[in-house]
């Protein structure tokens, strides 16, 4: 067994582990944070194939961002655990069975066309290669127009999700810089004429 | 030597345990929402192991796309879910009966 086989069997069982851990487990939190474990853990397998600009990003992408952002609402929101735990047992019998069933499905399929003996073996690219420049070749000339609408994509995105949870609250109190500019003395400040006060009566 | 069907393997199981993740926490709307993030990594897992093999770098472009879909799906259904909370003050799946489907 090779040093490289040692290393992805390490990877793997930790990647599935922490997979087996983020839908049993009974806090959301936990849930998130063994997700942000398997997704750092399959950035180590597509390092070990000599995929180091999508490894990258994927811990950019969806542990610096994505894991945060459902970190940010599973705090934000008061969940009831233990309602959210029913129908577990329930439904543990029949989510097992689909599982193993299509488990079973995808292994005839992988190892009937791509065993061992017939997957083409791995070819190591030479020192110089550059995994994220040959991305980079096709990605700004033949998959242009598919780069422009994954762009357009994420503008919607963000417009989409602002407009869904921006909220106008008619009772806060907020400051108008602008009016507060523009008052005058005039506006505000009140001489009042009057007597003089006796001050013996 | 690593094959290529190691890494279909692993994305298989990883696959099938999302899938079973969706029949267990079906309660639970942010469950669920891992585990469609747990599935597009499963697929993407094969996009790249089939790309590495093949010598074809239009695996790992492609790769690149379903990452960005599947941020803008996270993005966008984390704000559905907050906007379902703020109206519901849960998220239980069992409360999202309001349209009677």
């Amino acid at each position: 067994m090779t040093f490289e086989k040692v290393v992805f069997y390490l990877f793997a069982t930790i990647l599935v582990l922490a997979a087996v851990r983020v839908i049993t487990a009974r806090n959301p939190v936990h849930a998130a944070l063994f997700l942000v474990l398997a997704f750092f853990s399959s950035s180590a397998l597509w390092i070990l194939i000599e995929a180091e600009f999508l490894a990258i990003t994927l811990v950019l992408v969806y542990v610096g961002a994505v894991m945060v952002l459902f970190l940010f609402v599973v705090m934000m929101l008061n969940i009831n655990i233990d309602v959210m735990r029913e129908g577990f047992i329930k439904y543990l019998p029949i989510g097992v069975a689909v599982a193993i069933i299509s488990a079973i499905e995808m292994g005839i399929v992988i190892t009937g066309n791509f065993g061992a003996d017939k997957s083409p073996a791995l070819v190591r690219k030479p020192a110089d290669y550059s995994n994220t420049e040959a991305i980079g070749q096709v990605l700004y000339t033949e998959y242009l127009f598919a780069f422009e609408v994954a762009a357009v994509l994420l503008l919607v995105a963000i417009v989409a999700a602002i407009a869904l949870t921006m909220r106008k609250r008619p009772n806060t109190r907020y400051q108008n810089p602008s009016s507060q500019v523009v008052v005058r003395k005039e506006d505000r400040l009140r001489v009042v004429k009057m007597d003089v006060e006796d001050k013996q009566s | 030597m690593i094959t290529l069907s190691d890494y279909l393997i692993v994305g298989a199981i990883l696959f099938c345990l999302s899938l079973a993740g969706i029949f267990l926490n079906r309660k639970n709307v942010i469950i669920l929402l891992m585990s469609i993030e747990l599935m597009l990594l499963a697929v993407n897992m094969n996009f790249v192991a089939f790309s590495a093999f093949l010598q074809d770098i239009a695996g790992q472009v492609f790769v690149f796309f379903i990452l960005t879909v599947a941020a803008a799906e996270a993005a966008i259904g984390l704000a559905i879910l907050v906007v379902l909370y703020r109206s519901k003050q849960s998220i239980n799946v069992d409360d999202m009966d309001s349209m009677k489907g």
